[in-house]
């Protein structure tokens, strides 16, 4: 397995004054589902388009599979790109536009029926091959658009955002089978989205985004646990944050006073300096307890209940800490309003839960 | 009596669509229906001497279009003229439509309101500008004369095919360059990335991809510069002389001065036939290329 397949070095893009993408450097592993995630005007799409050939770097170079592409027209690259809108040719029906990227190929009229035939079987479109773009459903249109990138059997395929047109219900759907179709081709997918969950629940690896840099790249479960900074952290799930600053040093560990709470220590997994006032302390609102009594956990604090929200799968508390200023969230799972007398609980805090962050 | 009307009234859409359409109808019918009727009627009747017509419905009005082989090669000529009109106005409108569509970015109506800007004034005075820029002392001539590279006028230029082949193709330019600009503005540009992305060349992309979306604009432009080209009876008057005439001047001489009033509608009649034909025929063509061109 190639650990460098596709490498991105110093790769800048201005338009005029804006750095869409700003001198960004990593690499993509060969087979495996790489999303790039971010809120809108992060340049994950300039950098997808710039991967496909559509805009040229201002500055940098890119590899893919260890030959340089940076100079290459789209259609010289060895990759296929599933566009947002899914840009399925209207004049043309489901075949014709399959077919569209193979005249260039060179294969034998057999060669390209198998393909095609192959491809609309993996994509569970057989049927439909006389369908024009009008005719389909938009999940359908997204499965023409992946087929007719497939066909051509590129070593990267790039999507953008494709999920973003469908229901719930159907996206959902879509995301297990895109996993799953991944993993049986073997082909590298470049997937670029603004939806978290998406990201998180998809991918190998995740590059979070924002102001054209890389905020922090890891696999999905190390971004929830263990974000490097407040960007991180607030765009992937939800957080509460609690102004803090350290004092000493204790091994891995580091004490800080947390504003209005007192004195703890925790872990310094970023390696933060000591006696720095610009951290906080990020607490998911899942890791709190909410209880009717006190409990012996490190952190317990009473709290006035002002909101709450019933999600279904969970119950969110919005919750005041009596003593601090500040509404807290906590989600959990086995509460309902009725357990609790006027709105006073408890809520717990485990010190491993809280992950200190430095400001910017 | 009156509720009944009413309630029948609100029930029924089409009463309230021919009540909208009452008025245009009503001005369709006067205008255009009567007068084509009128037309039907006249030409199959018998111009028998210069204040007598012989009412008796014959086709032979028909039978001597095509006898008299100066109406049929007008005819031929007329189709021939705005054929190539068609063609240069399309050749040339269609790469500026193109560049204002795909490459400006900013101010596209300011583009399109300037390259109308010639058609604010009237026809008949671009179509005598034509004639002072062609004639014999006209601007071309005594250019090309002050600048030695003539020694005589180039007289060519005035009363010929070419000169009225000019003049339509300007005069009509701004008709085509609407519809070809908006069913290119339409088309959105993942396709044309799409296409690019599936292997094709620049040059492909535009056969594959871009002209047959466009084609529904170009059939628009085709058919609003030749039907009423072929028909043109002011500039072949003015400017084509004799080497430039058309079948409409011939039509307005049998009405007029040659007083044969029957023929003139017979002719007329073919006229329109023939614009009905070629209508359908690039309909249907443009259908088939479309099709063969994916």
């Amino acid at each position: 397995m190639n650990e460098n397949f596709i490498q991105i070095n110093g790769i800048s893009k201005h338009f005029g004054n804006v750095k869409a993408v700003d001198d960004v450097s990593f690499s993509i592993k060969e087979g495996e589902f790489f999303s790039l995630l971010g809120p809108s005007g992060c340049g994950k799409t300039t950098l997808l388009r710039l991967l496909a050939g559509f805009e040229y770097p201002t500055n940098g170079n890119l590899l893919i599979d260890g030959s340089d592409i940076t100079a290459l027209p789209p259609d010289k690259r060895p990759t296929n790109m599933v566009f947002q809108n899914y840009a399925i040719f209207p004049h043309i029906n489901v075949e014709q536009n399959i077919k569209f990227g193979l005249r260039k190929l060179g294969l034998t009229d057999d060669d390209i029926k198998k393909r095609v035939d192959d491809v609309l079987a993996l994509v569970k479109l057989e049927g439909y091959e006389e369908r024009f773009s009008g005719q389909l459903s938009g999940g359908q249109r997204q499965r023409v658009a992946l087929a007719r990138a497939l066909v051509r059997q590129p070593k990267v395929l790039l999507l953008d955002e494709p999920l973003g047109a469908l229901d719930k219900k159907l996206r959902d759907e879509m995301q297990l089978e895109l996993r799953t179709l991944q993993k049986e081709i073997g082909i590298t997918f470049v997937f670029v989205t603004h939806d978290q969950q998406e990201a998180i629940s998809m991918s190998d690896r995740v590059a979070v985004m924002s102001e054209g840099k890389i905020q922090q790249l890891s696999a999905p479960n190390e971004l929830y646990k263990n974000p490097e900074n407040i960007f991180v952290s607030d765009f992937i799930g939800e957080t509460n944050f609690l102004k803090a600053s350290t004092k000493s040093k204790d091994g891995d560990q580091i004490n800080v006073a947390i504003e209005d709470l007192g004195d703890f220590k925790v872990k310094n997994n970023l390696n933060i300096p000591e006696n720095s006032s610009d951290v906080v302390c990020s607490v998911r609102p899942e890791s709190m307890m909410i209880s009717r009594d006190k409990s012996d956990w490190d952190i317990c604090l009473e709290a006035k209940i002002n909101q709450t929200s019933y999600l279904g799968e969970m119950t969110r508390f919005y919750v005041e800490v009596s003593g601090i200023n500040k509404v807290i969230t906590v989600s959990s799972q086995h509460f309902d309003n009725q357990s609790f007398d006027n709105n006073t609980c408890f809520i717990s805090i485990s010190l491993e839960d809280i992950s200190l962050l430095q400001k910017k | 009596m009156f509720q009944a009307w009413r309630n029948l009234y609100s029930k029924s859409d089409n009463a309230k669509a021919y009540s909208l359409l009452s008025p245009a109808l009503f001005l369709i019918i006067l205008v255009m229906l009567i007068p084509m009727a009128l037309m039907l009627s006249f030409s199959s009747f018998t111009q028998v001497s210069m204040m007598e017509i012989d009412f008796t419905p014959t086709f032979q009005r028909y039978i001597d279009f095509f006898e008299k082989s100066l109406l049929v090669s007008l005819l031929i000529k007329s189709v021939k003229i705005s054929f190539i009109v068609t063609l240069i106005t399309l050749l040339t409108a269609y790469p500026v439509c193109y560049y204002i569509a795909f490459y400006v970015k900013k101010n596209k109506m300011l583009w399109l309101v300037l390259l109308t800007l010639p058609f604010w004034t009237s026809y008949l005075l671009r179509v005598f500008s034509w004639k002072i820029i062609l004639g014999t002392k006209g601007v071309f001539n005594s250019t090309l004369l002050g600048a030695g590279i003539i020694s005589e006028p180039l007289t060519f230029l005035m009363y010929s095919e070419e000169a009225v082949i000019i003049t339509l193709t300007h005069a009509w330019a701004a008709f085509a360059l609407l519809p070809l600009y908006v069913s290119l503005e339409k088309i959105d540009f993942s396709y044309i990335e799409a296409a690019r992305d599936l292997g094709l060349s620049k040059f492909e992309v535009f056969w594959k991809v871009t002209f047959p979306l466009s084609l529904p604009g170009v059939i628009g432009a085709i058919l609003i510069i030749f039907i009423p080209t072929v028909g043109d009876y002011v500039t072949p008057a003015l400017i084509g002389g004799t080497e430039g005439r058309m079948l409409s001047n011939m039509i307005q001489a049998y009405f007029g001065k040659i007083n044969n009033i029957p023929l003139g509608a017979a002719s007329a009649t073919i006229m329109l036939t023939t614009v009905i034909l070629i209508t359908a025929i690039v309909s249907y063509t443009t259908k088939r290329l479309t099709q063969r061109l994916s």
